[in-house]
């Protein structure tokens, strides 16, 4: 081969080669970009928050001065409405899933249709939830705005999530489970009660501590239904009035006083300690049922 | 189990008889449960329709003046019922966000599915999901209180509420969507493919860009789309960080109002039941339901054609 040409050669695979390389540093900067993104939020978040947060901070209600407030209220009203939210979506969301995974009848119409809504449900933005519960719950069924709409609401927002996690986890249960405990005369439903679910269970039980993480989180469907931001009194029963602490959240954020911005990220800290806490839970069980 | 099914039955064979009546009736409990999700469905559409008409009833407003209008101001004295600025206001959040989340998300994808050793996968992916795990209200105090300050320094004529530190957040909070939808469509081209490229002596850019993504471009292009309707929806972080000013505009720097926002602005307010301004936001909620389930339907086609390529 003559030099030249060799040469030529040469320079191109030089230059496809340090194309190749610079893709893959940008590559590389991209996804080093967004772990820059999360650290440097949660850094700066924490770092104002962290001081905020004290346990006067913890056990007062909100206040009009800014040293004074605290989350009180707030994490007691998250708390009932997961609890409630909780109570009511998770029996719903696992029969729900039971009957769309062991029930279903091959090309059923309805199964399908089924399906196809509850994924459809998944992309509906969180607010017309909101919507549906202020008409539904709020208005229709007399609740007012209290406690009981909002985790009504929640569990409506949330089932989707529920069924499509319940459903993989029962996918994963081995079919030759099911066909031994039908060779011992089981019943369908006692293969199902007895065999099916205890195996899922680790799966179900991380979807479902990951779909309440997203209703701690949530905020919009609330603030919709009407959810106030000023409580000065601790919620007694499911049908006292409100607030939660995305909402709080929201409200010290939109003060322009600094002392209530400080508040905001104190309340922040105790938001994502909780759902830190959630979510560890979540891998651990996850963890366990791999095994 | 072909020792279950009748010979010559139209039964599955998954189809084991219930044949105790308990049994029945469990079976109809866990379709109950299924069906309240129909019923969901059923009730926004229902919920928002009726009072989307009783707005346009009550309030005289025609459905071409309210889609064509340009002007929003409902709480007026002199009413305005052009939705045309909060359209414009959620569009500019949409595609700002897809600007800061495409690029990235897809050199993500690219990244974790291509290039990455598994021990930066195992790192880098739940990193991505603890990104998407963070309240969208934290997004809107971050934007607020440190994104539009830092900014402010660069862009002098930047306002306090602006589309564009909204956009970004909701950019980095979409972004965790797009990538793990991507990766999904990237890890499913097959193999052989990829391996026919580098046999002919490709390096790996000429193997992703021109075989892998041309593959993978309906999967991408379906999560694009879905992140679209993700950022549409988006609620908290845009009320907080892009402001309450309805503004047919396509400047980033000024304070624009997007449909979630506005019904959060209503329903925080102190309006009563009933009354025109009421009745707005469930015309705004069947406008912005009817948008992003509009998205949604036209990725689900386009996953479902793309799936029956290599299935």
């Amino acid at each position: 081969m003559n030099f030249l040409l060799l040469r030529r050669l040469r320079t191109r695979a030089n230059r496809r080669w340090v194309k190749d390389k610079m893709f893959e540093f940008l590559c590389q900067l991209s996804v080093l970009l967004a772990v820059v993104i999360l650290i440097s939020l949660l850094w700066s978040v924490f770092s104002t928050g962290f001081g905020r947060v004290s346990s006067q901070f913890l056990t007062s209600f909100p206040s009009r001065i800014p040293q004074n407030a605290g989350v009180k209220a707030a994490i007691l009203g998250s708390l009932w409405v997961v609890g409630i939210t909780a109570v009511v979506a998770i029996p719903i969301g696992v029969a729900a899933a039971v009957y769309l995974e062991e029930y279903k009848i091959r090309d059923s119409k309805l199964t399908d249709f089924i399906q196809i809504n509850i994924s459809n449900l998944a992309g509906v933005p969180s607010i017309v939830y909101g919507l549906l519960g202020l008409e539904l719950f709020v208005r229709l069924a007399g609740l007012g705005r209290s406690i009981l709409a909002g985790s009504l609401t929640m569990t409506l927002l949330i089932l989707p999530m529920v069924i499509i996690v319940s459903q993989e986890a029962l996918k994963a249960v081995p079919r030759t489970i099911r066909e031994a405990s039908y060779g011992l005369g089981a019943t369908r439903w006692q293969t199902i009660r007895y065999q099916v679910l205890p195996s899922a269970l680790p799966g179900i039980m991380t979807g479902i501590i990951l779909s309440l993480s997203r209703a701690i989180g949530e905020s919009a469907p609330l603030i919709t239904i009407g959810a106030v931001t000023y409580i000065s009194s601790i919620p007694e029963g499911v049908n006292d009035r409100f607030t939660v602490l995305p909402i709080q959240i929201f409200d010290w954020s939109s003060r322009p006083q600094k002392g209530f911005q400080d508040a905001a990220a104190g309340a922040i800290v105790v938001l994502l300690a909780i759902l830190l806490v959630m979510n560890s839970l979540a891998i651990i069980l996850r963890a366990r049922a791999r095994r | 189990m072909p020792i279950l099914s009748k010979p010559g039955s139209s039964r599955p064979i998954d189809g084991v008889p219930t044949r105790l009546r308990s049994e029945k009736f469990i079976r109809f409990l866990c379709f109950a449960c299924a069906a309240i999700s129909i019923l969901t469905t059923l009730g926004i559409v229902l919920v928002l329709s009726t009072e989307a008409i009783a707005f346009f009833t009550k309030s005289k407003v025609t459905p071409a003046e309210f889609f064509l209008g340009t002007e929003w101001s409902p709480t007026f004295n002199d009413p305005k019922f052009g939705i045309v600025p909060l359209v414009c206001g959620t569009a500019l959040i949409t595609v700002g966000a897809c600007v800061v989340a495409v690029p990235i998300g897809i050199l993500t994808a690219i990244f974790l599915s291509e290039y990455a050793h598994p021990t930066v996968r195992k790192i880098a992916k739940p990193v991505l999901e603890l990104l998407a795990g963070i309240p969208t209200v934290v997004y809107g105090y971050i934007a607020l209180v440190y994104l539009t300050p830092g900014l402010r320094t660069f862009i002098k004529e930047l306002e306090v509420f602006n589309a564009l530190s909204g956009s970004i957040v909701v950019g980095i909070m979409i972004l965790p969507l797009v990538s793990s939808l991507c990766e999904d469509a990237i890890s499913a081209v097959p193999k052989g493919l990829r391996e026919g490229g580098y046999g002919l002596g490709s390096t790996k850019l000429e193997v992703t860009s021109k075989i892998v993504l041309p593959s993978a471009l309906s999967g991408i292009m379906a999560a694009v789309i879905l992140a679209m309707s993700r950022a549409v929806g988006e609620t908290m972080a845009v009320t907080l960080a892009a402001g309450q000013t309805p503004n047919v505009t396509a400047d980033y720097r000024q304070s624009i109002q997007t449909m979630t926002s506005y019904i959060v602005q209503i329903s925080k307010g102190d309006t009563p039941t009933g009354s025109i301004p009421f009745l707005t936001i469930f015309a705004v909620g069947a406008t912005l339901f009817l948008i992003t389930m509009g998205l949604n339907i036209v990725a689900i086609k386009i996953v479902r054609k793309y799936r029956k390529v290599y299935a």
